[in-house]
């Protein structure tokens, strides 16, 4: 039967089924929680419902590459079971809560659900790209299954990509299979300090378009010590990665001086700063993530005078510090790409559409989607604006 | 296999709605009527089934093509999208009273930018013409299928088209950045664009592989890439399709990402070696696998490989020392489909299953090609598990064509069964359209279908295809 968190009258299904009933006969508004650390987008006001009791691995073949997980499963589960076999989930999913100051444990359900992806992104593809399919109860309370098992599936649309990065407001997700890489023999990261940030954007892209297989382009305008720095990463087999690294060298020495470091720990550490965004941790102000050309990223960084800035993906994502309460999308009037408010607090993401508002046209699609799969509008309502 | 029925007050309407047709198209020959011209459209790669449509459309715009769907629209005019034919599903099949909307003449190249990595084409370009375009500059457009000379971008994304290449770098869903496409009502759309990752919903996402039914892909933004530097092969002859199978897995599991790793089967092998002579060993199953990187890059992994081989006991292992060799090693994988077609009329079918579950699988379709009285040879994409058996049939034969189709269905169960799928790149079209029962329960079609609804209401875009006929009856009397 299902479980109820009494204090604060959380719905806690402790199966599909269970779930499946519980949107069923829901009579309101749902919040929809995996570990709740991924707390962004419009402020939701329902009964909150939690995956925390649907977990577990359900199957592994680290020779198939593949994984099939329930939501609620803790990420960290989900990682210490890869790095048992060598593997790994190759898109480097970022961990929100120090940027956001939330608590909890991050569920691999959450990381669907928002598609996250970090640094290795540019290289690998985004979490989305490595779902192979999806379980889920839509707001219906049908239980509904897209995709499989297998990394090459064409049978049918592709519900897996649409409930990537649907934030829960369209279907709760209860299983996920995912497609999983190894972890590389050797790394690297090349480190140029120094430079401006059209320069770093331009070494960043000299780098991407070489043929050195480049698993990671990140630069910051104030590094930890506090001066500008630029990294590559290249991941692989030991004489590869040093191939490579010289290679990389020759063309990154063009744009500075070059420092290569190896080791494993302090390679973690520097790319798990980039992916966390730990430079705007203790800073105040609101977090905006961008998407765009990568070639545009130092002129929209420099139109939007922000507090802070860290370009990953070569450029073509962008994070900005911004006073508290800036209209962002106001500030930079038109550009090839799209932002969304991260971090700031209710009553800002109540005033300023957390998600990328869309053109007419798209924004019914999407509104009639949501009709469809959510016909009452009680799955995280208004959560994606 | 059953079609919609046409209706006669379409048929009888057919001059009205060419003369409307007309007037919204620059070039004179854009519309197509007359059926000795129409009956060249009247099927796709997927010959066993034809149809003339009733008439055929070559828009030179995204604009006309707007123009043309809204007076489908208005008219009720079932439309089938087509890039350029080389379905081999029945994906571009016509119906007898609709046209085809075709985008042949959509094939201009609209923007190339290495610094950021993207080429934006209009959709009707083919495929290899868009490395074509990249390819002095050092990068090349990573999905590759085999018909890549002749197909469209435009079916490459209806379909979410593989190709060798894929298990390095996905297939087109993995490498589209954006599509400008038109919906049935002649509204225009953009989803996504020259960055990475939807804002909102992932509609992109849903459109590539949506077979034609969402929309009319008119242009697209595609992901390029910088050339490696160099690809080298290796051959492996093994005792058994086991213990093949096991060495895929370990070559993965190594941490070594091949670009391809291909698997031939002993009736494959046999027959290209009579047909190509590209020197294969005599033996029950032979891998193909590529790498690539620098020389000693490719070395370095091909010594791995060499390696965990070696453990297996094959009875034959080949490097290729040089392009020459690497050539040769291929020529026979290249030349496999055309010397199956020599012996006989093949099917091509297209099923996933895990890969560990390939010794079972490729069992089981020698027990069942004893069954069913057919020849059948296995040539695949191992290194994730996307089967191509070809059934061999006597078209001229009675009954030889039906008893392939059933056989095929048979092979596609087995394949959902041990956790499988359908299709891995061809796409459902009207093929396996009736075998979605196998894989989905009706609330996954349901939902499935609920998408359609959005896109195309009036469900006039390509109907008949993806879905069971009984299962879609209602929405398309509506
Ligand atoms: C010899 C041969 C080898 C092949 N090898 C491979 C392979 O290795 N991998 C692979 O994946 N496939 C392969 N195929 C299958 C086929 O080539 C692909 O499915 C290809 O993507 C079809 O492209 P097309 O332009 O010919 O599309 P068409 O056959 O014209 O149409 C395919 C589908 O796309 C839809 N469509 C076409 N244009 C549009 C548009 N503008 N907007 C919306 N929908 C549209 C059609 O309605 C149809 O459903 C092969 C086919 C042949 C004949």
């Amino acid at each position: 039967m299902q479980r109820e968190v009494t204090a604060s009258k959380a719905l806690c299904p402790a199966s599909e089924a269970e779930l499946a009933e519980a949107i069923a006969s829901a009579e309101g508004p749902l919040r929809i929680l995996g570990g709740g650390t991924r707390a962004y987008g419009r402020p939701v006001e329902g009964r909150p419902l939690t995956t925390a009791a649907l977990t577990g691995i359900t199957l592994y073949e680290p020779g198939a590459l593949t994984l099939v997980v329930r939501a609620g499963t803790p990420l960290a589960d989900v990682e210490a079971a890869l790095a048992e076999h060598g593997q790994r989930l190759p898109f480097e999913p970022m961990d929100m809560r120090g940027l956001l100051g939330t608590e909890g444990a991050p569920t691999i359900g959450g990381v669907a659900a928002a598609n996250v992806s970090g640094p290795r992104r540019v290289q690998v593809g985004a979490c989305r790209d490595y779902m192979l399919g999806v379980r889920l109860i839509d707001g219906r309370g049908e239980i509904i299954k897209s995709g499989g098992r297998v990394m090459k599936n064409v049978t049918g649309y592709d519900l897996v990509k649409l409930m990537a990065g649907s934030h829960g407001t369209l279907g709760v997700l209860t299983e996920i299979s995912f497609k999983v890489l190894p972890e590389p023999e050797a790394r690297a990261v090349l480190l140029v300090e120094g430079l401006d940030d059209a320069t770093a954007q331009r070494a960043m892209t000299a780098a991407l378009n070489s043929p050195f297989e480049v698993s990671g382009a990140a630069h910051a305008p104030r590094g930890v010590d506090g001066a500008p720095v630029t990294m590559i990463r290249i991941e692989g087999f030991a004489g590869s990665v040093r191939y490579r690294t010289e290679r990389l060298k020759e063309i990154l020495s063009r744009f500075g001086e070059v420092a290569v470091e190896t080791d494993p720990e302090r390679t973690a550490a520097g790319w798990r700063w980039v992916r966390d965004v730990e430079a705007f941790h203790d800073r105040p102000g609101d977090v905006w993530r961008l998407s765009l050309k990568p070639s545009e990223a130092p002129e929209v960084a420099a139109r939007a005078e922000p507090e802070g800035a860290l370009y990953d993906w070569g450029g073509g994502r962008l994070w900005l510090l911004m006073p508290e309460g800036t209209d962002l999308r106001a500030r930079l009037g038109p550009f090839s790409g799209h932002a969304t408010l991260i971090r700031a607090s209710e009553p800002t993401r109540r005033a300023i559409a957390s998600f990328p508002p869309q053109p007419a046209p798209v924004a019914a699609l999407e509104a009639g989607i949501r009709r469809q799969f959510d016909p009452r509008g009680i799955l995280n309502p208004g959560l994606m604006g | 296999m059953e079609m919609p029925r046409p209706d006669p007050r379409r048929l009888e309407a057919k001059a009205r709605i060419v003369a409307r047709l007309r007037e919204v198209v620059s070039r004179e020959d854009a519309v197509i009527d007359e059926e000795h011209e129409t009956r060249a459209y009247e099927c796709d790669a997927l010959t066993a089934y034809r149809c003339p449509p009733m008439a055929v459309v070559l828009p030179s715009s995204t604009e006309e093509v707007s123009a043309v769907l809204k007076i489908c629209h208005e008219e009720g005019v079932p439309v089938v999208p087509r890039g350029s034919g080389t379905s081999l599903a029945g994906g571009a099949l016509p119906v007898a009273d609709g046209i085809i909307l075709g985008v042949s003449r959509l094939n201009r190249v609209l923007e190339i930018d290495t610094d950021n990595r993207f080429i934006r084409v209009e959709s009707g370009r083919t495929n290899l013409s868009v490395t074509g375009a990249v390819e002095e500059e050092g990068f090349f457009y990573a999905p590759d299928p085999s018909s890549q000379l002749a197909c469209a971008i435009a079916g490459n994304i209806a379909m979410n088209s593989g190709g060798a290449h894929c298990l390095k770098y996905g297939v087109t869903t993995n490498n589209l950045m954006g599509v400008k496409m038109v919906l049935m009502d002649g509204t225009i759309v953009e989803l996504g664009g020259p960055y990475l990752d939807a804002g909102g919903l992932d509609l992109l996402g849903l459109v590539c592989g949506s077979e034609g039914q969402l929309g009319v892909v008119t242009e697209a933004v595609l992901r390029i890439l910088p050339k490696p530097e160099g690809a080298r092969p290796i051959l492996m002859g093994f005792d058994s399709n086991e213990v093949a199978g096991a060495c895929v897995s370990d070559i993965i599991r190594a941490g070594i990402l091949p670009v391809a790793i291909e698997f031939m089967d002993r009736p494959c092998i046999e027959a290209t070696e009579a047909f190509a002579h590209a020197g294969y060993p005599d033996c029950e199953a032979l891998l193909i696998v590529e790498v690539e990187g620098s020389d000693a890059e490719i070395d370095e992994q091909l010594n791995l490989i060499k390696q965990i081989a070696r453990r297996h006991n094959p009875v034959a292992l080949r490097e290729a020392k040089d392009a020459d060799e690497a050539a040769r090693i291929w020529a026979g994988r290249k030349a496999a489909f055309g010397a199956m077609g020599q012996i006989n009329d093949y099917m091509c079918l297209d099923g996933t299953i895990p890969v560990s579950e390939l010794p079972f699988v490729l069992r089981r379709i020698g027990e069942m090609s004893k069954e069913f009285g057919l020849e059948v040879g296995n040539v695949f994409h191992a290194g994730d598990g996307n089967m191509h058996p070809l059934i061999l049939y006597d078209a001229n034969k009675p009954g030889d064509l039906e008893r392939a189709e059933a056989f095929g269905a048979e092979i596609l169960k087995l394949c959902v069964e041990v956790g499988g799928c359908l299709t891995g790149e061809h796409g459902v079209g009207v093929e396996k359209r009736d075998l979605m029962g196998v894989q989905f329960s009706r609330a996954d079609l349901e939902a499935q279908m609920r998408l359609k609804d959005v896109f195309d209401p009036a469900w006039l875009l390509n109907p008949g295809k993806v879905f069971p006929l009984d299962v879609t009856e209602a929405r398309r009397a509506a």
